[in-house]
């Protein structure tokens, strides 16, 4: 089923013409790679998809997002909820500079939970999905950046988690990790596929390889080609995907 | 062009594989040869030459796993580097029959032929032919050599059941020539096994360059 759809969708910052006529269908409970050399669109496009670009100036959108079809871009959609329902990861791991708990409580409770009991279930449950639950659970006090990188940035997925969205953003979660910490994201992520839509930015092809089901590739803004992962890496069906993903770019 | 090294390691790729193909070429072609001059000679360099091909299938499957390795090809790369894995393994075998055919040479050098041989050379050159283009296919990256290639294996199977049948027919005649008689079928066997793994082959290079198996 499909989760987001994109139709004839273009991005313009300023004069820029940053995404060109994308058209593509997220699935619900599958993983989507998006990949591409540098400046290619692929973060603007991930932004895109919880309304982050508003905050960028001079940003101008045309087309259609549409969530379980309803369009976010509409003038009655509720952003806050939006961002809700499509929660974000970053390539940096930023948590908050407050204890374990309190990052994952914030979320829950600008949305207005103040039970006690509540908060102690979120927090668990969260930082349980996050597979981060068993190294921290004795320390829920301690403050959240004298925790190693790669738990912060799986505290960050539980915090994001603990808002219950519907939609994971990340934007090259594991580029700041040693390759365990990567490896345990990676495999959160296959985890978290079960109940949620995940959309992924990476620039590490095998890790688009590893977890994706179906990859995106973008040049110039362009979506040249979108396919099941294993057929992108394996039959590209555009000489630049291939040029591309082969390394022989340019 | 970023990739100069890996390139660089695909084009020696290729040239290990044009490399084997000759060998396996020249030791079916000798085989041939022993056999119809009956030269003892010429068969045993071609039993001792086999471990040459052996250490050839050993260096490439190196070559192949290291590029996996440090690489991580895919596409069009990683489909050449798996179609070469898998096309090295028939090409030894080739090579293992061409010494098979050999060693029966040597067993039936002393003896005279129940008749001159026509259909076996005849067999032998359909076989060389085909071990050859699905080289050639793979090098030149050509569609319709392979196709070739494919098609060709019925004209050496054809040649095999004439061959069995004359044979046959020497049976019955003289009841005494039935040792001779098995070790002609059997290199008639080898030959008409080593067009199928020409056939293989070329179903490989298929495979490379279109990224699906090839269907009939």
């Amino acid at each position: 089923m499909n989760k987001f759809v994109i139709k004839n969708m273009n991005l313009y910052y300023g004069n820029f013409h940053a995404l060109k006529g994308i058209n593509m269908n997220i699935n619900e409970n599958e993983i989507t790679a998006l990949i591409g050399p540098s400046g290619c669109g692929k973060s603007t496009l991930l932004k895109s998809l919880n309304r982050m670009n508003d905050l960028v100036e001079k940003c101008k959108i045309q087309g259609d997002i549409l969530l379980d079809g309803e369009d976010i871009y509409a003038e009655n959609f509720d952003v806050n909820l939006l961002r809700k329902r499509v929660g974000m990861v970053f390539q940096k791991p930023n948590p908050f500079p407050m204890s374990i708990y309190d990052n994952i409580a914030y979320g829950p409770r600008t949305h207005g939970i103040k039970n006690r009991s509540k908060l102690d279930e979120i927090v668990e449950r969260s930082l349980k999905a996050a597979a981060i639950w068993d190294e921290v659970k004795d320390d829920l006090k301690k403050n959240a950046l004298r925790i190693s990188g790669g738990q912060q940035q799986r505290l960050c997925i539980a915090r994001a988690l603990a808002v219950e969205p519907e939609v994971l953003l990340m934007d090259e979660p594991t580029s700041a990790l040693d390759p365990i910490s990567t490896a345990k994201i990676e495999d959160l992520i296959q985890e978290l596929k079960k109940n949620y839509t995940i959309v992924i930015v990476t620039h590490n092809m095998q890790q688009a390889t590893r977890v994706s089901d179906k990859t995106a590739f973008l040049l110039n803004g362009e979506l040249i080609e979108f396919d099941q992962t294993v057929d992108l890496f394996s039959i590209p069906k555009d000489k630049r995907t291939e040029d591309y993903i082969t390394g022989r770019f340019g | 062009m970023i990739r100069n090294r890996f390139d660089r390691e695909l084009d020696l790729l290729n040239d290990e594989l044009i490399e084997m193909g000759n060998l396996i070429e020249s030791a079916i072609k000798a085989a041939i040869t022993a056999l119809k001059e009956q030269n003892v000679d010429l068969a045993r360099r071609i039993v001792d030459n086999d471990k040459e091909i052996d250490d050839m299938e050993r260096a490439i499957e190196q070559r192949c796993l290291r590029l996996l390795l440090q690489q991580q090809p895919v596409a069009g790369d990683l489909r050449l580097i798996s179609a070469a894995l898998k096309m090295i393994t028939d090409m030894e075998r080739i090579g293992d029959q061409a010494a098979d055919i050999s060693e029966i040479s040597i067993r039936l050098a002393n003896e005279t032929y129940l008749k001159e041989l026509v259909h076996i050379p005849q067999m032998a050159e359909g076989a060389i032919k085909m071990v050859k283009n699905s080289i050639d296919s793979f090098v030149r990256r050509d569609i319709e050599l392979v196709k070739e290639v494919i098609l060709y294996d019925d004209t050496v199977d054809q040649l095999f059941d004439i061959i069995k049948n004359e044979l046959v027919d020497l049976v019955r005649e003289d009841r005494d020539s039935k040792e001779q008689v098995i070790d002609l079928l059997m290199i008639a066997k080898y030959l008409e096994r080593i067009g199928d793994h020409a056939q293989n082959i070329a179903e490989w290079v298929y495979f490379a360059i279109k990224g699906e198996h090839y269907t009939w």
